[in-house]
Formats: structure tokens, sequence, C-alpha cells
């Protein structure tokens, strides 16, 4: 340490080879073998000898044994992938050796529990469609809007206040969401103050307040998109004489569309995974939903109530359950494949 | 004499209809965008109110002394606060060293033209978005493979939500190591610090207050979530407090959701007061998160 200071020459020489190597404790390098011995000539080191010591690495097993774990944390993250693929597929071979692909994928019934059972995932697949668009439908407009507001208009001092604010939207728990959606939005608002027809669950009242769980995600990758769009090009447009309205929807917008896909996108496949707030408020009866006024049973939230019986290892029940986290799980990873796949591709590298 | 040629111009250029930051268009557009912040911080505030309103009349001290019971005057929340307690502490002891182990590999030491470390990479942003159900589903085949009848353990419990918010916690102490400076660790390296000694006196200690603040946030996200733990047989009457690892256990928002599904209407105000504590609760972590962002974090 002490020699290195008081050599300059041999620091400045060690420098970029020591911090390209990434791996190896202390590298090795031929130029610095003279510069070591040099700096031991001038300075008394502590060690026995120093030229060795700048030369050649010192064993440092706790080191090796640090870096192994290090790695091993990041091959973890793969291990769960493979984990989650391995638990949903074994069973789901199980109860595809019962119940034929074709009638689960396509089938309207889905009655698991009865004693003249249906598998048809439809009803389900049309439930969860049902909230996911309106979802979308209250969460694109609303985020989008904030978005340009937050990155186009807002002074940094009222970012500050506001950012806070809608990031808390994102943490209220989902089974909170649920309830607020079931007791006042369904049962105060639909049914009471606008005598809508409708029972104790809809999927609207689910859908509405899935839309605004999903506003910040939404709203904060595309504020983050938009802010990415170099302030050069807004001043272009303003030199070309458009006010902050039309630089918004025809500069920064369209620089910025591919961050705003991969947030909606995102925001699909959050609305899509959401279990609590449809397993509260959508109902838990499984059938078509053709209004937005019904109920209906979503994927999740037939794997909510699934999960409520206590269904034994290994029976078709326990199965069905896996079969239908698959589907879930295909559906999301599709989506989220999707979402990265545009960032990376249509990223604009300013 | 330019600038009066000059100003006539600009002057018709602002007051035209079409292009001026005051015509009617742009106002409207400005008021939109208003509107959809507004709506999303109403939302937020009815939210807040409603719950208040609703839970306020059972928000007392039984709530958090009582056990859970059949009629709804002598029910708490006791068991389910404790258990939450429980289950998250395991949580952030094991997702927190975890990922924060996997993230300086990745983000210091791992060489990125390396194919294996792009996938490491692009699985991590897609664990992420990943449901949390199916979390659930992991953790209860992992018992099942285990041969673990009474799946409900504080442990298992755990080890679904370390494993959701694993993602999260790699995503935020990436970050906050991309944001200390590459001088940093150059100095300690000029010095002849080894990149291992490097990255645990300089880096990470510099990094702290960021990953400190993303921790936070992902166990709140942890505390709030119901649905891996619904599958792992959390949604149980527990009538004694959790005391180990291996103790049966629910947590707030379960009880919560357990009481929403009751038919009577004093169930739905003890489940809106202790949706009032679990919100306190949150509301409270993310402000120590922003205060923590806000204090420590260094602008270097």
């Amino acid at each position: 340490m002490v020699d290195n200071l008081t050599a300059p020459p041999a620091a400045a020489a060690t420098t970029p080879a020591v911090a390209e190597a990434t791996e190896l404790p202390v590298p090795a390098t031929p130029t610095t073998a003279g510069a070591g011995g040099s700096v031991a000539g001038h300075v008394p080191a502590p060690r026995s000898n120093p030229a060795q010591s700048l030369t050649t690495a010192v064993r440092r097993p706790g080191e090796l044994v640090a870096g192994w774990l290090l790695r091993l944390a990041a091959w973890l993250t793969i291990a769960i992938t493979v984990g989650i693929v391995i638990a949903l597929i074994v069973p789901s071979i199980e109860f595809f050796t019962q119940v034929s692909p074709f009638e689960f994928l396509f089938g309207t019934r889905w009655a698991p529990r009865f004693a003249d059972a249906s598998f048809g995932v439809i009803p389900l697949v049309t439930a969860t469609a049902w909230t996911t668009m309106i979802a979308l439908l209250t969460a694109v407009p609303i985020g989008l809007g904030t978005a340009v507001l937050l990155s186009e208009y807002a002074k940094p001092g009222i970012r500050k206040v506001l950012k806070p604010i809608l990031e808390v939207l994102a943490g209220v728990p989902t089974v909170v969401y649920g309830l607020f959606a079931l007791e006042f939005v369904q049962s105060t608002v639909f049914r009471d103050w606008l005598n809508l027809p409708t029972g104790s669950f809809s999927v609207l009242a689910a859908g509405l307040v899935m839309g605004v769980m999903i506003v910040p995600t939404v709203a904060s990758l595309s504020e983050d998109a938009m802010s990415a769009v170099p302030n050069s090009m807004r001043q272009g447009s303003a030199a070309l004489g458009a006010n902050r309205m039309q630089t918004s929807i025809r500069v920064v917008f369209p620089a910025a569309l591919s961050g705003i896909v991969a947030a909606v996108v995102l925001g699909i496949s959050r609305a899509v995974g959401e279990t609590m707030i449809v397993a509260i408020a959508a109902g838990g009866q499984a059938r078509i939903v053709t209004g937005a006024l019904e109920q209906g049973q979503t994927m999740t939230g037939f794997i909510a109530n699934a999960a409520l019986g206590d269904s034994r290892v290994g029976s078709l029940e326990y199965d069905t359950l896996f079969a239908v986290g698959l589907l879930l799980f295909a559906i999301t990873l599709t989506i989220n494949v999707i979402a990265i796949r545009i960032v990376r591709r249509f990223r604009e590298a300013y | 004499m330019t600038s009066t040629t000059v100003r006539p111009l600009t002057a018709s250029l602002h007051n035209r209809a079409e292009g001026g930051e005051q015509s009617p268009k742009a106002m409207i557009f400005l008021i939109v965008l208003w509107a959809a912040m507004f709506i999303a911080i109403g939302v937020l505030l009815v939210l807040i109110v409603t719950t208040l309103v609703n839970g306020a009349a059972r928000l007392d001290l039984r709530l958090f002394t009582e056990y859970p019971a059949s009629s709804p005057a002598r029910a708490g929340a006791r068991p389910a606060i404790l258990g939450s307690i429980w289950v998250i502490a395991t949580t952030a002891v094991l997702a927190i060293p975890l990922g924060v182990a996997a993230a300086v590999q990745l983000e210091e030491f791992a060489d990125k033209t390396k194919r294996i470390n792009r996938i490491i990479e692009l699985n991590v942003q897609n664990l992420a978005a990943i449901p949390s159900v199916v979390y659930g589903l992991l953790a209860l085949a992992l018992l099942t493979v285990l041969g673990v009848q009474n799946k409900n353990l504080v442990i298992a419990g755990a080890t679904a939500l370390s494993l959701l918010i694993l993602p999260v916690i790699i995503i935020a102490t990436r970050e906050a190591l991309r944001s200390v400076p590459a001088e940093i660790r150059e100095g300690s390296l000029a010095l002849g610090a080894t990149p291992m000694q490097t990255m645990w006196r300089q880096t990470l200690p510099s990094a702290v207050p960021g990953i400190a603040t993303g921790a936070i946030l992902a166990l709140s996200r942890a505390l709030g979530e119901a649905a891996p733990l619904l599958l792992l047989g959390a949604l149980v009457f527990v009538s004694y407090d959790p005391n180990g690892l291996l103790s049966g256990y629910t947590t707030l928002p379960i009880q919560i959701f357990n009481w929403t599904g009751r038919p009577q209407e004093e169930f739905r105000v003890l489940a809106a007061a202790a949706s009032i504590v679990l919100l306190a609760l949150l509301l409270a972590m993310n402000a120590l998160a922003i205060y923590i962002r806000n204090r420590f974090q260094r602008r270097w």
C-alpha cells in the first residue's frame, strides 16, 4: 500500500491491467516487474520480498471462496427459472394424461370439482381478458398522461412531490385494493349510487381498480423513456415554432415509443398475473363473461380459490392448479419476452 | 434597428391560435394531463379515506391483542401481525444477502461479453415480471418434493416471498452499484487492493443507501403480498403466537382476505381496520425508503 503511494509510475503501470482483469486477485504483468524492483530499492517495504509481492498473486483462499459464492448466487436466478418450469410442467403432464390438451384449451365449460367434471379453460381466459382489457383502458390513458406531465411539463420541485405519491399507488397491498373494489367501487358506487344491474361482484370493478394499480408501472417506465429523449430534439422542435403540446405529441412521444410500448406491455403482464383483486372482487363462478358488469373467475382467481380447498398431492385437482399455472406462466412469459425484445431492438441510442 | 423588426415577428408567432403555448388546444391538452394525474391521486385519496371511515370503528387495542374468533366483537389480528413480522424478517434474512451477492457478481465481476452472463441478465428481468402466484406454485412443488405434509410453516412462506423479491433486490442493487463512479474502484485498485477487497471496502459501502432503499421497497412488497402464501396454506385459523421458523402462521394480508370473504358486515369492518394497520406500515416503509434515498444517497 505505502510503497505504491510513493511510487506513482508503478501504480500507473498496474492500474489499467488490474481494472481490466476482474476475476484474478492480482494479475502479474511483465512490465511491472522492473518498476516493482525499483520501488523496493527506494522504500523500505514491510513485506519480506516486495518485488515478488507486486508481480505474483498472493494466494487468497478466502477470496476464491467468496468469488464462488457470488457466482452461485447469480446462478441461483437461473435455477429459479428452471425450477419454475419443472414445477409447472411435471404436474401438468400428469394432468394432460387425463384431460386432452385440446379439451383444456378450447373447452367452454370449466367445472373441475363437479361430478361430471369438465376442464375447458375458455371461461377463465375470457374473465382474464375482460379484467385485463378494462385495466388497460384505465391505466394507459392515465399513466401516459401522468408521464407526459411529469416529463415535459412539471418543474423539478413539483415532480419531486408528485412522483413519490404516485409510487405509493404501486405500494398499496393488493388485498386492500380488492377490499376497495368490492366494498366501495362495486357495492357503493355501482349499486347504491349508479343503480347498475350488477351483483356482488363484477369484472368491471376488479378491472378498474387493477388499472389504477398498474398506473405507476405504465407511468414511471414511460416517463423514463420520455426523459431519455435528448433536449436538443425538444429545442429543435421549439425552434421550428412548435409549442410544448406539439413537441410532446409529435417529437417526444414517437422518439420514446419503444419504451412506452414496453411499459404498456409490462402493464398487461401485471394485469394478467394479478391475483388478490380478482379473487376478492371479480367473483368465483367460472363461466364465459360477455359483459363488464358480470362476474367471472379469472385464471389467477381460480388458482387462489382452488388453493383454499385442501387438494391432495397427486390428485387431479392438485394437477389442475399447475396446468392453469402453466398457461398463466406461458402467457406472461410471452408478453415479457416481447416487452424486453421491444426495448432492446428499438432502443434509440441518443 | 433589428430589434424593432424582430419583436412583432415573435409576437405574431406566439399569438397564432395554432402554435402558441396558450392556444385553446394546448390549454385543453394540459388540462387533460393534470386530470390524469388528479384521477390517479384522487383514487388513492378515496381509497385511504374510505378504508379509514370503514375501519375506524374497530381500530382499537383489541385488533392488536385479540386472536381471531368466530364472533367479530372478540376477534383481533394479533397472530397475523406477529406472523407478518416473522415472515418478513425471515424473508429479509434470506433474500437480501442473496440478492446483493447476485447483483455484485453480475455488476462487478461477470464478464459481460460471455453468453451465460447475458442470459442471466435477461433471466433476472424476466423473473421480475412473473406473476406472484407462480412463485407460490413453485414453493408448493418444492415442499411436495421435500415430502413436507404440513405446508403452513414460516420458513416455507418466507422462501416463496424471498424468491419473489429476489429479482427486485438484484435490479435495485445493480443500479446502486452502477452509480458508484469507476474512479472509486480504480483508486482502490491502484492502491493495491484486490478486486474483492475493492468491492467489499469501497464499492459496496458506497452503494449502501441505494441498496437499502431498494431492499426496503422490495420488503414492503413482500409484506403486502398474499397470493403465494394462499397456496402454501397460510389461510388458517391461528389462535397462538407464531414462535419460530417451523411455526404455523398467518399474515396480515391473508387475515384481511379471510375477513373480506365473510358474510357478516362486522368482519368487513375488521378487514378495513386491519387494512389501515397494513397501509400505515407500508407508508412508513415507503417514507423510510424515500428518506434514505434523499438523505444519504451521494451524487457523484
